[in-house]
């Protein structure tokens, strides 16, 4: 049930087309090229007879008096087994599968099917024929490389419908029908295990949204133990170039103790999608022995490829993880950079005249953010499972100033900010997560007030270092500089994490917390050091110890050589070797 | 059958408008008038009206010179016979050579679907230890040299032109003076590197509209070559210039700006740009090193700022040397694991040290006691910039870092270094008295 326009106005990738009849805001539309090939579009405004349209593809050739298919679907994505694993663009299109059709370019309207309907899927039914079900109620499931793929009654079902036709244990396309329902009015709806659904519209059916309480493990020791994340919760990565925002996003979708792992690379760089497609299917997940891909869906729409679809693309990551949820896994979205997505708002509201905000960035901008970050959560879902979703985005701030409307606009609807600092990774301190900007307002692993004691360190040895460079060394007492160096001692080898070290790059909950305490052993020390130089000479030794500590795998007996050096020195024995 | 059209409607910048019908978004037109004809090309349709982005500007141009459309988008030549050559920002020859009108391929098609791309992970060795050791540039990388206006970036560029390999060098020059396309031009010739080049070059005093022209051509015929499996080095300069000519096409167009006058998809139309270095399975590769100058040394101006954040690191030209803060390439991780094993410590360690002695200088220039290792600091730190950073030093990979080593071991003890022991004991230098 489509509509006719015709094109009247092409502005870069916004063309105004006139039509007569019904039009919905936010469908889809096609428009039709002199060659025939149809650019997918998206209707952002409707003025009378004229509809303004964000166009997905390059809008080069298209003329005035060229037609337009205007269809009644808003965008949407398409939702079954087989997601996982899958390269998709901004729309859905699977891009190896387009790379084998199309070729080395993305050639505008090519559209390709997202699942594959020819793969068989083992399906066992759940539920039984005569069984009462809402949207979202699970009929049965397949197994999905290791998880159970639940297939649930439609979710854009109304009231309650009954199980007429259920298809017995066996092999199915994901096009197969799998079940019939049926409802009190007597309609019948055909069931298969594909579902459709606007991806500007939360898809969440629960009971009941909880309150986030489980820490999300990343095995990034700044973030575990200092600036904590929750299953459910959302946090963002504000940073200037550099700082190292994409290298942390990587290092959670490696590391991350999480079911399944949403990449939305949102106009940045291909290079760094490309690191992960090349590399994940090479690389184990050491909690399942199987490989990375196979806990990961990739959503890529990088700088060069047209700006409207990168706006679109974080709503499909977000809607494919909610799917997920519903399903009833724990899914992590990582939004690289939601920058680039508001960019891609004021572009479009740029072209549509309207009135800008802050530094042209819409009016909106702020509300749709929330919008976006409140998609998350931890829900308890039809049969009682809990399921979550958490949202980390990257911030890509002008100049690096934190002050300007993206980063505003989200601080105030994450959990946890996560501020990446120039000064720390120009020091090559990495993860360059500043201790003393960041905050969180999840708990961690790690008590509380340990974490503030330790915590503590940071500031007043910064205070003690700022103070050091207008009096300098000799004008501070030995105390203050015992208390600047365990500062720089926590930092060096607690809060810094080598990512290219097997061993370091990742540190699991229970070697966080045995080096937590390690490490507070050394800050509540008192430390009687004659000289300065002493000091430094002492904590050189420490931090190397440690260093070696870090790089040395759980269980090695080395760790225990290190340790009883540590403890004997602090026991008042004979000095460091710090040669371990 | 030819279509003139004989009435322009309105003329404003470099934008004139005019009544015209069955005309494509981006189709190129020719104006011709009593002065000369120019290239156009048509920026937007609105109903019968067609605004056209004249390239030679539209000084002179009169309401009744012909306006001609030619049913396609911008092309361009694409054989081997371009190697050697030097153009303009609009395609036309500058070298007084004959013009190329076979193999035309469209300038500014769609982008490389990523799941094609490869990771890059080829070292391209400088001789420069500042890259090299510091910074590894890697084949398929994008890499802008960020400078204050004065600084030796064209002759840093012209050195890596002729000391990294690649198997075609173009260059895109953008704004340039004359005598900075002369110096580019004369180089690649003495380099004995003109017949593997292609230069497409707009100067100062060109029209702006060949400026933005300028890198797609240049791009437009590396990922030609690329594609036939050739390893090509694009360099850039100036990006901010490029940046320039979007913002003042932009604001004669009266759209909004966002920041500073620069539109709002700065970024997107860097991006589309500096996206094009690739790794293709074939073997062909696209490396861009552009150069972006900051004014008023202001990296948190929109240029360097939206650049910084497209391109896999930058290097930054400070009093002549590339500076190691700041200067950053993202790839370098793909290729120092497997050149020596002591790379990427040398690489953290030297700089670490470095970085301690500067702030040891501001401490001594605030007149501050020096304490042992303060002195240690200062002597390491002079010795590393006059033996490692210095724009002069030429030396090889391995030899630069051996000299670090030599270095380290000249001023500090192994555990000052924050160099694992296992490293030290390896590379240390053995000292000839212990």
């Amino acid at each position: 049930m489509s509509v006719i326009g015709k094109i009247v106005t092409v502005d870069s990738n916004m063309v105004t087309a006139q039509v007569e009849g019904n039009v919905r805001q936010n469908a889809v539309a096609y428009c039709k090229r002199y060659d025939g090939v149809k650019l997918m579009s998206e209707i952002i405004r409707v003025r009378g007879d004229l509809v303004d349209m964000q166009v997905f593809e390059l809008t080069r050739g298209l003329k005035v008096g060229d037609e337009v298919e205007i269809t009644d679907e808003m965008l949407s994505v398409e939702l079954g087994p087989g997601l996982i694993g899958m390269v998709y663009d901004g729309l859905q299109n699977p891009l190896t599968d387009m790379a084998k059709k199309v070729g080395i370019f993305l050639e505008p309207g090519n559209y390709l099917e997202p699942l594959d309907k020819k793969r068989k899927w083992e399906f066992e039914p759940t539920a039984e024929v005569g069984d009462v079900v809402k949207a979202a109620d699970n009929l049965g499931k397949v197994k999905e490389n290791i998880f159970d793929h639940y297939i649930m009654a439609p979710f854009m079902l109304k009231g309650e419908w009954t199980v007429e036709k259920l298809a017995p244990k066996g092999s199915y396309t994901v096009v197969d029908e799998i079940a019939v329902l049926k409802n009190s009015e007597g309609e019948t709806r055909s069931v298969t295990m594909t579902q459709r659904w606007p991806v500007r519209i939360p898809l969440g059916i629960y009971r009941q949204r909880l309150l986030p309480s489980t820490p999300m493990v990343t095995k990034q020791r700044i973030i575990d133990t200092f600036f904590p994340v929750m299953l459910g919760g959302t946090y963002c990565i504000p940073g200037p170039f550099g700082a190292g925002k994409t290298v942390l996003q990587q290092i959670t979708s490696r590391h991350a103790e999480i079911d399944l792992v949403i990449m939305a690379a949102c106009g940045e760089r291909a290079g760094e999608v490309v690191e992960t497609i090349r590399e994940f299917p090479h690389l184990k997940d050491p909690r399942t022995g199987r490989t990375l891909i196979e806990r990961t869906i990739i959503v890529s729409n990088t700088s060069s490829m047209p700006v409207a679809a990168r706006e679109s693309s974080v709503y499909t990551a977000i809607t494919l993880a909610e799917y997920y949820r519903q399903v009833g896994l724990n899914v992590l979205v990582l939004a690289d950079s939601t920058s680039r997505w508001a960019q891609a708002l004021r572009e479009m509201s740029g072209r549509l005249e309207e009135i800008p905000g802050e530094e042209a960035f819409p009016a909106y901008l702020e509300s749709t953010i929330s919008r976006f970050y409140e998609r998350a959560g931890m829900i308890e879902l039809n049969d009682g499972r809990h399921a979550s979703l958490t949202v980390s985005g990257t911030v890509s701030p002008a100049g690096g100033n934190f002050e300007e409307p993206v980063t505003q606009g989200t601080l105030k609807v994450v959990g946890a900010f996560l501020g990446l600092s120039y000064a720390r990774s120009y020091a090559r301190r990495f993860p360059a997560i500043d201790p003393l900007e960041s905050w969180s307002k999840y708990e961690g692993i790690i008590d509380n007030e340990k974490v503030a004691f330790a915590h503590s360190f940071l500031a007043r040895g910064k205070n003690i270092n700022e103070m050091m460079q207008v009096v300098g060394e000799e004008g501070t007492s030995t105390d203050d500089f015992v208390i600047y160096l365990k500062s720089e001692f926590l930092d060096a080898v607690y809060l810094q994490q080598n990512a290219y070290d097997e061993v370091d790059a990742a540190c699991a909950p229970e070697r966080q917390r045995y080096l937590f305490d390690l490490v507070t052993r050394v800050l509540e020390h008192k430390f009687d050091f004659a000289t300065k130089d002493e000091a430094r000479k002492t904590f050189f030794k420490l931090t190397e110890g440690f260093r070696n500590w870090n790089y040395t795998p759980w269980g090695d007996p080395k760790l225990k050589e290190i340790e009883e050096e540590v403890e004997n020195y602090l026991a008042g024995g004979k000095e460091l070797e710090a040669n371990a | 059958m030819r279509k003139y059209y004989n009435k322009i409607d309105r003329i404003a910048g470099s934008v004139a408008t005019l009544k015209a019908d069955n005309v494509g978004y981006e189709e190129i037109a020719k104006v011709q008038g009593s002065w000369g004809e120019s290239l156009a090309q048509v920026i937007r349709v609105d109903r019968d009206m067609v605004s056209l982005q004249v390239f030679a500007g539209t000084r002179g141009l009169s309401t009744g010179d012909k306006v001609h459309f030619s049913g396609s988008a911008m092309k361009f030549a694409f054989t081997d016979d371009l190697l050697g050559r030097i153009f303009t920002g609009s395609g036309e020859p500058r070298d007084g050579r004959c013009e190329l009108t076979d193999n035309l391929v469209e300038v500014g098609g769609p982008s490389v679907n990523p799941a094609v791309r490869l990771m890059p992970n080829r070292m391209i060795p400088t001789n420069i230890p500042m890259i090299d050791v510091f910074n590894t540039l890697v084949e398929g990388q994008k890499l802008p040299i960020f400078s204050i206006p004065g600084e030796p970036y064209n002759e840093l560029l012209a050195r890596i032109a002729l000391q990294a390999e690649a198997d075609i060098i173009i260059i895109g020059g953008m704004g340039l003076k004359y005598d900075e396309y002369l110096y580019f031009k004369d180089t690649l010739e003495s380099g004995g590197v003109m017949s593997r080049s292609i230069m497409f070059i707009h100067t100062a005093s060109d029209p702006i509209v060949e400026c933005i022209q300028t890198p797609d051509l240049a791009l437009m015929v590396a990922e030609q070559f690329a594609l036939e499996g050739k390893k090509v080095l694009v360099l850039l300069t100036d990006m901010t210039n490029f940046a320039n000519a979007l913002k003042e096409i932009s604001i004669t167009m009266e759209q909004i700006p966002s920041n500073r006058g620069y539109p709002g998809d700065l970024y997107s139309q860097l991006a589309s740009r500096y996206e094009k270095a690739v790794v293709f399975e074939n073997g062909g590769s696209i490396t861009t090193i552009s150069v972006t100058t900051m004014p008023g040394d202001d990296v948190t101006h929109p240029v360097p700022d939206n650049t910084g954040y497209i391109t896999e690191g930058q290097f930054y030209l400070k009093n002549g040397a590339i500076d190691p803060f700041g200067s950053l390439s993202r790839l370098k991780q793909q290729v120092n694991g497997k050149t020596r094993d002591d790379h990427r410590a040398i690489m953290d360690g030297c700089i670490q040290l470095y970085s301690q002695c500067r702030e040891t200088r501001e401490k001594k220039a605030m007149g501050f006691e020096m304490s042992a290792w303060d002195e240690k600091l200062l002597k390491y730190g002079d010795a590393f910039e006059s033996e490692i950073m210095s724009f002069s030093v030429n030396t090889s990979l391995f030899e630069a870092l051996d000299k670090c080593w030599e270095i380290l071991g000249r001023y500090f003890e192994p555990v000052e270094t924050g160099i694992r022991s296992n490293l030290c004991d390896k590379y240390w230098p053995k000292k000839a008295d212990s």
